[in-house]
C-alpha cells in the first residue's frame, strides 16, 4: 500500500517537472477551456437550442466526434497487436503508450456523449440498479458497456505494467497476457458496436447496410496509427525515449493497408449506390453532389476523399513513407481526412434527407465548435499527462527507491 | 366491453362532432365534456378538485417563488423513478407534485391524470387520404390540445401534412422520358431516381385549400406495434402502453435522441430550448404520459391524445377535421369505426416494408 502511495506521488511529481515547451503546450491546450466552459454553460442553461441541430438533423458534430474517437481508441490496438501477437520488439517496448492513448480517447468519447445529451443531469437513469439499463435491446447500452470495458481493460493493463516497471518487479504473465489478448479483441468490439449503433436503423437508409462495421474498423485502423506516428515522432524529438524506426515503419505500413481497405469499401459503396440510385442513395448523392442547391457537405466529401487518396498514394512509396520529415504531415492529412469522412461524410448525411424526404442543411454553431474544441483539448491534456508519466517510468526516471 | 369504448359513429362525410364550428376550435371550451368522463382515478380527484388558494400557497412554500420553470421543479421530481415502474402511491405522489407545480406556473387549476389503459382496448386510427383537403386544422388543434411549445424560436407540431403534387405525372413530363427527381421512368435512361418515397412537401402556404393538382397526406406518430423507437431507447423512457399508444415519460428521458434516429416516420420532436407555452393558452386537462407541459431537452410526439381517449373522447384532430377524414376507435371492437374502415375500405400502412406495424391506417373509399 505504501508503495502504491509512493507511486502516485512520484508519478504526479514527475508530470509537473517539465520544460518550457511542455508548459507552453499545456497552456495552449488550457486556452480552449474558457470558451468550452462558456459553451457548456450556455448549452446547459439554454438547452440544445444553442446548437445547429434540429428535428431534421438531430445528430451532429458531437456524435460525429464521438464515433471518430471510438475509432481512435480502437486504433490503439495497432500497437498492442503486433507487440504481443507477433512479439514485435520495437513496438513491444512502447506498447503501454498505446494503452494510454486508448484511455484518453475513451475519456474524450465520454465527454462528447455528455455534450450530445439533452439531459446530462439525468445520466444516472442509465446506471443499472439505480435507473434502467435497456439491455440487450438498445444498442446504446451495448456501446456503453464495451466502451467502459475497454476503458477499464486499458487502465488495468497500462497501469499494472507501469506499476511493475516502477517497482522493478517482473510482470505476472498469467494475469497480464490474458488481459492484453482480451483487450485486443475488445478493441474490435468497440468500433463494431458503434457501427451497429447507427446501421441498425432502417429509418436511415444510408447507414442501413452490413458494411458499416468493417468500414469503421478499417478507417479507424488508419486514423489511429496515423495519430500514433505523429505522437511517436514528437516523443522521439522531445524526450529521451527513442522510438525505433522499425516501430514507426510498422505503423505506417498498417496505415497504408487499412486505408486501402477503407478506400476500397468507399468505392464499393459509391458504385453500388450510384449505379441505380434509390432512396438508399439519397444521403450519398446529397453528400457528393448536393441536392436542390443545398451543397454544404459537398466540399467536405471531396476534400476528405482527396486527402485520403493523396495520403494513401504518398504512403505507398517506401521512400516517402520512411522520410520522417514529411511523414507526420501525411499522417495529419489522413487523420483529418478520416475525421471528415466519419463526421461530415457519414454521420450528418445519414439524417439528410429525413425519413419523409426533407433535405435540411446542418451547420454547427460557434458554441458547438467551442465545446468540441474544448473536449479535444481536455483529451489532449489528459493524453499528454498520461504519456509523460508513462515515458518517465519506461525510461526509468521514475522508479521506486526504498530510501525515500 | 369496457367503458372506454369509443362510440360507433356512422361513416359519413360529416365530422364526428357534428355541427360544431371547426373554424374557431377551442380546446378549453369543451371542458364540460371531460368533467363527466367516467374513469377519473380517486387520487386524481383528491388533488384536483379542491385546488384552493390555500393549497396553492402551501405549494409555494415547497418550491421557490421564481417564475423559472427549472427552479420550480421540486427535488423530488428530479429523483423520481421511471413512471412505469412506480407503485400506485408513488404515481399518485408524482401526479400530485406536478399538478401543484403546473397550477402555480400556469396560474390555473391544472389536472394531471394518470388513468391507466383499460382492458380490451387497442386504439387505432384511420385516415382517408382522398378526403383530406390539407387545411391543417388538425395540426393547430393538436398544438392547442397537447401544449406544444410555440413561438418564433421553436414551434413543435406533431402532425405534418404532406402536400403531394400531381405535377410530376402530367402529360408533358411523362413524354419527356427524362424524369425529374420523382416520377415515372420512361424508356431506359436511368438518369434519376424512380419514385423517391414520400417526397412530399410540408411547408406549403396556400391561399386556399385544396390546391389544384395536389393531394395531401397527413403524418404523425403511427403508434407502431413494433416500434423501433422503443427498442433503441437506452433507458426505456418510451414504451408501448397496453392500449396501444407509444408514450414517453418526459421526466425520465435523457435526451439522447436515439429514438429520433430510429423513427421511420419522422414523428418525434425534441425540445431544443425551454418550451414556451403561454399561460392563457395552456390546456389544463393533462395526462402524465400525454399533454402535460414538457421541459427542455426531452423528446415528445403524438400519443393519440391519451388524456382524451382514455376518457372516452376523440383525439382533438378527429374532432376538428372538417371533412371527416379522420377516424378513431378501438381495434378490438368489431363495431368500431376503425374496424369498419379496415373491413370495408382500401387500406394501407405507410412504409409497411419496414415491419413496424403501424396502428395508423390510410384508406380511400
Ligand atoms: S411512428 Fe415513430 S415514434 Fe411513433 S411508434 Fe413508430 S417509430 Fe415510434
Ligand atoms: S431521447 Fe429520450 S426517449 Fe429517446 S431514446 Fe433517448 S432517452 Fe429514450
Amino acid at each position: 500500500m505504501k508503495i502504491m502511495i509512493q507511486f502516485v506521488i512520484d508519478y504526479i511529481s514527475y508530470i509537473f517537472k517539465g520544460g518550457l515547451r511542455f508548459y507552453a503546450w499545456m497552456g495552449f491546450l488550457a486556452l480552449f477551456l474558457l470558451p468550452w466552459a462558456y459553451g457548456n454553460y450556455m448549452q446547459f442553461t439554454q438547452g440544445m437550442i444553442v446548437t445547429g441541430l434540429s428535428d431534421q438533423v438531430s445528430w451532429g458534430l458531437y456524435l460525429a466526434n464521438f464515433v471518430f474517437l471510438v475509432g481512435v481508441a480502437a486504433g490503439a490496438v495497432t500497437i498492442v497487436f503486433p507487440a504481443y501477437v507477433y512479439k514485435y520488439e520495437p513496438l513491444h517496448k512502447v506498447a503501454v503508450l498505446g494503452e494510454m492513448l486508448a484511455i484518453a480517447a475513451v475519456i474524450m468519447c465520454i465527454l462528447f456523449v455528455f455534450s450530445h445529451m439533452g439531459r446530462p443531469d439525468r445520466l444516472w437513469h442509465m446506471v443499472p440498479l439505480l435507473g434502467i439499463y435497456n439491455f440487450p435491446n438498445s444498442m446504446l447500452t451495448w456501446d456503453t458497456m464495451v466502451l467502459i470495458g475497454y476503458f477499464l481493460l486499458n487502465l488495468v493493463c497500462g497501469f499494472y505494467y507501469l506499476y511493475q516497471k516502477y517497482t522493478g518487479r517482473p510482470l505476472n504473465n498469467n494475469f497480464y497476457l490474458p488481459l492484453i489478448f482480451i483487450s485486443i479483441v475488445w478493441a474490435l468490439s468497440i468500433h463494431t458496436v458503434t457501427a451497429f449503433l447507427i446501421n441498425t436503423m432502417p429509418a436511415r437508409p444510408m447507414w442501413h447496410h452490413g458494411m458499416m462495421p468493417i468500414r469503421f474498423i478499417s478507417t479507424a485502423f488508419a486514423a489511429g496509427p496515423s495519430l500514433i506516428i505523429v505522437i511517436f515522432l514528437i516523443i522521439r524529438k522531445n524526450t529521451a525515449l527513442w522510438i525505433e524506426d522499425k516501430a514507426i515503419n510498422m505503423l505506417s505500413t498498417i496505415v497504408v493497408g487499412c486505408l486501402s481497405i477503407g478506400l476500397f469499401l468507399t468505392l464499393s459503396e459509391v458504385v453500388t449506390e450510384l449505379y441505380h440510385p434509390t432512396e438508399h442513395s439519397d444521403g450519398l448523392r446529397y453528400l457528393m453532389f448536393g441536392k436542390h442547391g443545398l451543397s454544404n457537405l459537398v466540399p467536405w466529401f471531396w476534400g476528405s476523399l482527396v486527402a485520403m487518396l493523396v495520403g494513401w498514394v504518398l504512403l505507398l512509396i517506401p521512400r516517402v513513407r520512411k522520410n520522417y520529415t514529411v511523414l507526420p504531415y501525411i499522417c495529419v492529412l489522413i487523420f483529418l481526412g478520416i475525421w471528415v469522412e466519419k463526421g461530415m461524410g457519414l454521420l450528418i448525411p445519414g439524417s439528410i434527407p429525413t425519413p419523409i424526404g426533407e433535405f435540411t442543411q446542418y451547420s454547427p454553431t460557434m458554441i458547438e465548435i467551442m465545446n468540441c474544441l474544448g473536449n479535444w483539448a481536455i483529451g489532449f491534456l489528459i493524453l499528454t499527462v498520461l504519456l509523460k508519466g508513462a515515458i518517465g517510468i519506461v525510461l526509468g526516471d521514475v522508479k521506486y527507491t526504498k530510501t525515500q | 366491453m369496457s367503458e372506454n369504448t369509443i362510440p360507433v359513429v356512422e361513416l359519413s362525410d360529416q365530422s364526428p362532432c357534428g355541427g360544431e364550428s371547426v373554424g374557431q376550435w377551442d380546446p378549453n371550451a369543451q371542458d364540460d365534456r371531460s368533467l363527466d368522463s367516467p374513469s377519473r382515478r380517486t387520487f386524481v380527484q383528491n388533488s384536483a378538485a379542491g385546488m384552493s388558494a390555500a393549497s396553492l400557497m402551501g405549494t409555494a412554500a415547497l418550491v421557490t417563488g421564481s417564475d423559472d420553470a427549472d427552479a420550480n421543479t421540486t427535488w423530488a421530481e428530479h429523483f423520481q423513478g421511471n413512471y412505469r415502474l412506480m407503485s400506485d402511491e408513488e404515481k399518485a405522489e408524482a401526479l400530485d407534485r406536478l399538478e401543484k407545480r403546473y397550477s402555480l406556473e400556469y396560474e390555473k387549476d391544472v389536472t394531471v391524470d394518470g388513468t391507466e389503459a383499460a382492458d380490451n382496448v387497442l386504439f387505432g386510427y384511420a385516415l382517408n387520404i382522398k378526403k383530406c383537403i390539407g387545411c391543417r386544422r388538425c395540426v393547430k388543434a393538436c398544438v392547442q390540445e397537447n401544449n406544444q411549445t410555440r413561438g418564433d424560436e421553436q414551434e413543435i407540431e406533431w402532425i405534418r401534412v404532406l402536400k403531394m403534387e400531381k405535377g410530376e405525372f402530367t402529360q408533358e413530363k411523362l413524354k419527356d422520358g427524362y424524369p425529374g427527381e420523382v416520377g415515372i421512368q420512361v424508356g431506359g435512361n436511368a438518369y434519376g431516381a424512380v419514385g423517391v418515397v414520400l417526397e412530399g412537401e410540408h411547408y406549403y402556404e396556400p391561399d386556399k385549400v385544396p390546391e389544384q393538382d395536389s393531394h395531401y397526406m397527413p403524418i404523425a406518430c403511427m403508434q407502431c406495434e413494433k416500434p423501433p423507437c422503443v427498442k433503441v431507447c437506452p433507458v426505456r423512457t418510451t414504451y408501448r402502453e397496453a392500449d396501444g399508444p407509444v408514450v414517453i415519460d418526459y421526466n425520465w428521458c435523457i435526451g439522447c435522441r436515439m429514438c429520433i434516429g430510429a423513427c421511420p416516420y419522422w414523428a418525434r420532436r425534441f425540445n431544443w430550448g425551454e418550451p414556451k407555452l403561454p399561460k392563457e393558452e395552456m390546456n389544463p386537462d393533462t395526462h402524465y404520459l400525454g399533454n402535460r407541459p414538457r421541459m427542455k431537452g426531452v423528446v415528445e410526439k403524438c400519443t393519440f391524445c391519451i388524456q382524451r381517449t382514455r376518457q372516452g373522447r376523440y383525439p382533438a384532430c378527429v374532432e376538428v377535421c372538417p371533412v371527416g377524414a379522420r377516424k378513431f376507435g378501438n381495434l378490438l371492437d368489431p363495431n368500431s369505426e376503425v374496424r369498419r374502415v379496415l373491413a370495408t375500405k382500401r387500406v394501407f400502412r405507410l412504409k409497411a416494408e419496414l415491419n413496424t406495424y403501424p396502428k395508423f391506417f390510410y384508406y380511400v373509399d
